[in-house]
């Protein structure tokens, strides 16, 4: 990619800094709100035909547990309370599973849905209905049991920080189909605090400021101060912001800062959210039916429904990547309670969305990810051993489960396959960075050309890793 | 100017390898030992070529490197960049105008150390830095959590914080307090107030918690953000498991944490000046008459209390036998002092101490609580005593009695607890006992210590422990430039980031512990120096040749923090309420925040002069923080966090446009600039340009960024009057609005025209930018 873009800008910014005060203001600001990084990144296509534009990406962190939602194994029926045959731990070094755990078996019922005979566990039943448009990764594996490091390897392709997200990625090899809205929104929801990251997990790292992801409120208004004060008009907000971009514009000319060029962008932005974002907000455009069928009017499901729908209303606006953060699926104890209360929570809302999208004809280009940093061990946890009924499992990342849909991605089907135990993939093994190599592949990137020179290195999303899982593709 | 200061460095300059560490520790190192467990030695000041640029050792370090990379330094900043970075650096709010003048007319060559040595001593000073100190302790002013109960005394803590920084307190003895201060011999109130430190992790109060679960997690809690930010280690992943990276194995772990095993929380009474004497005065009275409610039937009371007790005791050694005393020990557990900040364990405590072993204070609230909880013993008795009017005639007393301010802190508990390695990190899965000791990876205990936390506190600032002097000096490096030497400031581990300037960094830590820990003096070192000084203009060479600034051949310009921001818009507004210290404040805030929250937030908006006060102060409720601090990037409280990310997003600018509190500040700045150009006509619509409006853009201007509007600058602020000037003139209905304040001899059409033109000044990213 072109990564002389910046400098390029910066020094036409400085020709602008040098001359425009006197220019009139209303075309400054117009030479300003076009000139960006991101507005020219949208002319930059991508490296080949895409099937997806945008992407939804519903991160469940925490660790979602594989064998009570998506990896049946019966035979772990008869394995239950002993401990995990010798065969399986061979050759691991990681001393998390060599703890004294007993082999688990799942309290639920798994059906299979549609043509396809996907399964899916009696916890969700509202997705197990779209099995059909679903392709489903049983063999994913990542590289760490730790929640942070595989949070950031998820979203940002390495378990260190400071690493541009997947959706500052994508907004760089795309740009922004959106002029009034940024192009990566992160939304958060949780039935309790969990250990997330935190900004990280969508930053633009060494990428321009303006790929970064932008945060939503998760709790009352998403977005506060979208009007102006009191007694403030457009218009004379419009000639405070005309001065403040040239006054920025003649700083940077002076001062050669690259974050005025993000500031300018930033303030551009915001006056166009200003007018675009209440609208998005206000849900009273949508039909009672709609509301209803993402579980708004229910108490569980109104926040998670809520951001559901936020998350079409966003894409339908142009949004290229939103990601809505869901936790806490990290159930190292009272799994089966816990899972069933996350699950409620979810379940409806998301399969509502995709529903909603494929009904408005949108799923088919829009990509929709389900899937956390990991999953969970097929023992139990012996965190309370002798109180049954409490079990859980802890943290495991040589198998779990990740959901795909929309966008180009074949669905109706099952891709790898774990061992007996549901320990390890025995076959079809999909690496978090193959994950992401299939996203870009969507969007019509490729991820080995999708870089970024940085520190005198080219970096990737997918680091040296990554392999387009070519069977999930339409 | 060396010789002026007093702080020159000849010996610096003379001395080869000094040595931090006995020599024998050298040898005994092997190379594969990772770089930061390293002693520490003293190198030796690069000798480069004597220039004009360098002043201090930390400058020919930097010129070393520099010169290496064929790279030259940039030239100094210009005064009023260095004098508006220096303040802000030191006490996070922008010079005044007076200042900057001041600083501007002194011809003196000493006249910028005089300028720093001024802000060292500044009260403001330690606010500044106590904001830094609260990040890698997670301060919070509530327990966290789905229940979030209010810590209305937290703010000790962090008063505490402020004044070991205003008095620079050495840093090994700021250390030894905050982990330990209530093990030091005759501690004094303020030395366990220290404690609080270790006071705040979340405390769950939630119905079906675990008290046990939560207490272990509170270690835990503990051992990471020491192992954090004394080591630099991210110890907590050893706590399932062997460190995969560090060689901390799950052991050592435990080890570290069998020194917090045995700390427990509790609240002291701390009175605040002017309360002990009406306290003494009253208590011999309320004594007498609490007495008298209890004596005549002192004997059956006492006894059914204790009946309470065993019950409550049996349930904690055999519990699923009774179901309700099961519960009711929990509850004991998870309610104990809510609301009050207090710990939450600190009852069940009691009740497990003999009664003859308890403190008077500890009789009186357990009793208390048995009045309000015990009733289930046996109905018929607490009927028959009445107990439940002697409660309400003790609550009455209560409410009478003087109040002495009290404080969370840590104490050593009487109870005898063993740690366990924990399998799988779980709390009641234990394995081996383990006796309290550090790390095998760095230098040992001393043989004859008691191995408390005293002792770990004690160890961790030894001359022997390499980690605390680095990683302390590269955190302070860090709010100086940007970065540290290590970028990762929480993790000098093999997964961290290798130092940048090892050298420096190693001179620094060396020079830190031999000055007498003195915080003060290693940030005078820094700011003094030349390589501090430099411009932060962007060179074109160096945007792809250091694009981090790695190399520091120029300052760095950086986002002002959260509360920067905030005190910036308070100070140059004129709002800025200056009182340093007391409990914690809550300004406005949008009521969507407020209702977002679980349960009643309980934010009841300060009226008068709280709504002012430095962002230091405002409530941290960590359910619901303050959305324009962290839109800012304030720091979420769950855990340490040593390096704030600096964003720059849209949400930052509909902030500073629309928020209350910055329309409040606009409007503020315009009155307090038309009133200091009173007299002085406004600008009409067409009129040629008079000089009011001209001078009243330069006083506006500087008060914000410190320096005056260049004539590109002042066109641009002109017509932007101008224009604002016409919108208002369309719609003069609004200008009230806009400038609610009336201003004798001011059109009020002129007023809302200048608040716009103060609120484009508050929204420049120069204004909240560090250059």
């Amino acid at each position: 990619m072109d990564f002389d873009l910046v400098t390029r800008l910066q020094r036409r910014r400085r020709f602008l800094g040098g001359c425009t005060y006197g220019l009139g203001a209303i075309a400054l600001s117009n030479l300003i709100a076009t000139d960006g990084p991101a507005q020219a990144a949208t002319q930059r296509s991508p490296h080949h035909r895409p099937r997806a534009r945008r992407v939804i990406f519903l991160n469940m962190s925490g660790g979602p547990s594989q064998l009570d939602l998506f990896d049946p194994k019966p035979v772990l029926r008869k394995w239950h309370g002993h401990r995990v045959p010798d065969s399986f731990l061979e050759g691991l070094a990681d001393p998390v599973i060599k703890g004294g755990a007993t082999v688990m078996a799942t309290p639920r019922q798994f059906t299979r849905h549609g043509a396809s005979g996907l399964e899916f566990s009696d916890r969700l039943p509202q997705l197990g209905r779209l099995a059909d448009d679903i392709c489903m990764f049983r063999a994913m594996v990542t590289d760490t049991a730790n929640h942070h490091p595989g949070q950031l390897l998820l979203n940002c392709g390495t378990p260190m920080f400071g690493h541009p997200s997947m959706g500052a990625w994508v907004n760089y090899g795309l740009g922004s189909e959106s002029q009034n809205m940024p192009g990566f929104v992160v939304l958060m929801s949780y039935s309790k605090p969990a250990s997330l990251v935190g900004p990280s997990l969508w930053t633009n790292g060494f990428l321009p400021s303006s790929y970064r992801g932008v945060a939503f409120r998760s709790q009352g208004d998403p977005i506060l101060h979208l009007a102006n004060p009191r007694g403030v008009s457009t218009r004379y907000q419009r000639a405070k912001l005309d001065t403040l971009g040239q006054l920025n514009t003649l700083r940077f000319g002076e001062t050669q800062d690259r974050e005025i060029t993000a500031r300018i962008e930033a303030y551009e932005l915001a006056y166009r959210m200003q007018a675009e974002a209440p609208d998005l907000l206000d849900f009273s455009d949508e039909s009672a039916d709609t509301l209803e069928r993402y579980g708004i009017d229910q108490e569980t499901t109104r926040w998670y429904g809520t951001n559901c729908l936020l998350a079409r209303r966003m894409i339908e606006r142009g949004v290229r990547f939103v990601e809505l953060f869901h936790s806490d699926w990290d159930h190292h104890l009272d799994l089966d309670k816990l899972l069933k209360v996350e699950c409620a929570i979810t379940d409806l809302p998301a399969a509502a969305l995709l529903t909603d999208l494929k009904q408005r004809g949108l799923l088919e280009d829009t990509l929709v990810i389900w899937g956390g940093e990991f999953g969970r061990t097929p023992m139990n946890e012996v965190r309370r051993g002798n109180s049954p009924g409490h079990q859980g499992r802890d943290h495991h990342p040589y198998s779990f489960t990740l959901l795909m849909a929309g966008g180009g991605i074949r669905g109706g089907q099952v891709i790898g396959e774990t061992d007996e135990l549901g320990y390890h993939g025995v076959q079809d093994r999909t690496h978090v960075h193959d994950i992401q190599a299939t996203i870009l592949h969507c969007l019509g990137l490729n991820h080995t050309r999708l870089t970024y020179r940085h520190q005198g290195r080219d970096f990737r999303l997918t680091d040296v890793g990554g392999t387009v899982v070519s069977k999930a593709l339409l | 100017m060396r010789r002026m200061t007093g702080r020159g460095w000849p010996w610096g300059m003379l001395v080869g390898v000094l040595l931090v560490v006995p020599s024998s520790a050298r040898s005994d190192t092997p190379d594969h030992v990772h770089w930061s467990f390293r002693p520490i030695l003293r190198p030796s000041v690069p000798p480069v070529q004597r220039d004009m640029w360098g002043r201090e050792p930390i400058d020919f370090f930097v010129l070393r490197r520099l010169q290496r990379e064929g790279l030259v330094p940039s030239p100094m900043a210009r005064r009023e960049t260095l004098i508006r970075r220096v303040t802000l650096d030191l006490t996070g709010m922008p010079p005044s105008n007076p200042e900057i003048t001041a600083f501007l007319q002194n011809t003196r060559p000493t006249a910028y150390e005089e300028v720093v040595d001024r802000l060292l001593a500044s009260p403001h000073y330690g606010e500044r830095w106590a904001r830094v100190w609260l990040d890698v302790a997670h301060y919070a002013d509530s327990d966290g959590y789905l229940t979030d109960q209010l810590r209305p005394v937290a703010w000790r803590f962090r008063q505490w914080v402020v004044d070991a920084l205003n008095q620079d307190m050495r840093f090994d003895q700021f250390t030894i307090e905050q982990l330990a201060g209530d093990l030091l011999p005759d501690a004094t109130t303020e030395q366990k107030i220290a404690t609080g430190f270790l006071r705040q992790t979340l405390s769950n109060r939630e119905g079906g918690a675990d008290v046990e679960e939560f207490r272990v997690n509170q270690v835990k809690d503990r051992i990471s953000t020491v192992g954090t930010v004394w080591l630099g280690l991210t110890v907590a992943c050893s706590e399932c498991h062997d460190h995969k990276y560090d060689p901390i194995s799950q052991r050592e772990f435990f080890e570290l944490y069998a020194f917090f095993n045995t700390a427990s929380e509790v609240n002291i009474d701390a009175p605040l000046a002017g309360e002990l004497e009406p306290y003494l005065r009253a208590k011999p009275t309320y004594d007498q008459q609490r007495r008298a409610l209890i004596d005549p039937q002192r004997t059956p009371i006492s006894r059914l209390q204790r009946r309470w007790e065993q019950r409550l005791l049996e349930a904690d050694g055999n519990p699923g036998q009774d179901y309700q005393w099961d519960r009711n020990w929990e509850i004991l557990g998870l309610i104990w002092g809510g609301g009050f900040g207090e710990g939450q364990l600190e009852g069940q405590e009691i009740v497990k101490l003999a009664p003859a072993l308890r403190t008077p204070t500890q009789r009186a609230r357990i009793f208390e609580y048995f009045l309000r909880f015990g009733a289930e013993t046996d109905r018929a008795q607490f009927e028959e005593l009445g107990l439940s009017e002697i409660k309400s005639a003790i609550d009455a007393l209560n409410a009478e009695l003087p109040k002495l301010s009290r404080a969370a802190v840590m104490c050593e508990t009487p109870h005898a607890r063993t740690t366990f390695i924990q399998h799988g990190g779980v709390y009641n899965n234990p394995g081996e006992p383990v006796e309290p000791n550090t790390p095998r990876v760095l230098p040992a205990l001393p043989e004859n210590a008691e191995r408390n936390r005293l002792a770990l506190a004690r160890w961790l600032v030894t001359r022997e422990n390499p980690l605390t002097a680095r990683v302390t000096i590269n955190r302070l490096w860090q709010e100086f430039f940007g970065r540290g030497f290590v970028l990762t400031s929480d993790d000098f581990g093999a997964r961290g980031e290798q130092p940048s300037h090892p050298g420096l960094m190693d001179w620094l830590a060396s020079e830190f512990v031999e000055r007498e820990w003195s915080v003060k003096r290693l940030q005078r070192q820094v700011v003094c120096a030349s390589v501090y000084r430099q411009s932060s203009r962007e060179r074109v060479e160096l945007q792809t040749r250091d694009p981090d600034n790695v190399l520091l051949a120029r300052q760095a310009s950086l986002r002002l923090s959260a509360e920067a921001v905030r005190d910036s818009a308070l100070a140059v507004s004129g709002l800025l309420v200056r009182r340093i210290g007391g409990p914690s404040v809550r300004p406005p805030q949008s009521a969507a925040v407020v209702m977002g929250g679980f349960g009643d937030s309980g934010w009841q908006a300060a009226d008068g002069e709280d709504r002012y006060r430095r962002a230091l102060y405002t409530f941290i409720k960590r359910s619901t923080p303050f959305p324009e601090l962290v839109t800012f990037d304030a720091p979420n409280t769950r855990e340490s966090c040593t390096r704030r990310e600096r964003s720059n997003t849209p949400l930052q600018a509909l902030t500073l446009l629309n928020a209350p509190f910055f329309q409040e500040a606009s409007q503020q700045l315009a009155m307090r600039t038309l009133l200091r150009t009173a007299g002085e006509s406004l600008a009409l619509p067409g009129e040629p340009r008079p000089a009011g409006l001209s001078r009243r853009i330069d006083l506006g201007f500087r008060i914000c960024l410190g320096r005056y509007p260049n004539s590109q600058e002042k066109q641009l602020l002109l017509a932007c009057y101008q224009r604002l000037r016409e919108v208002v003139a369309r719609t003069p209905q609004t200008a009230q609005q806009v400038m609610p304040d009336r201003l004798p001899n001011v059109d009020r059409r002129d007023a809302a025209a200048w608040v716009g033109v103060c609120s484009v000044l508050l929204n420049l990213h120069e204004f909240i930018t560090r250059n």
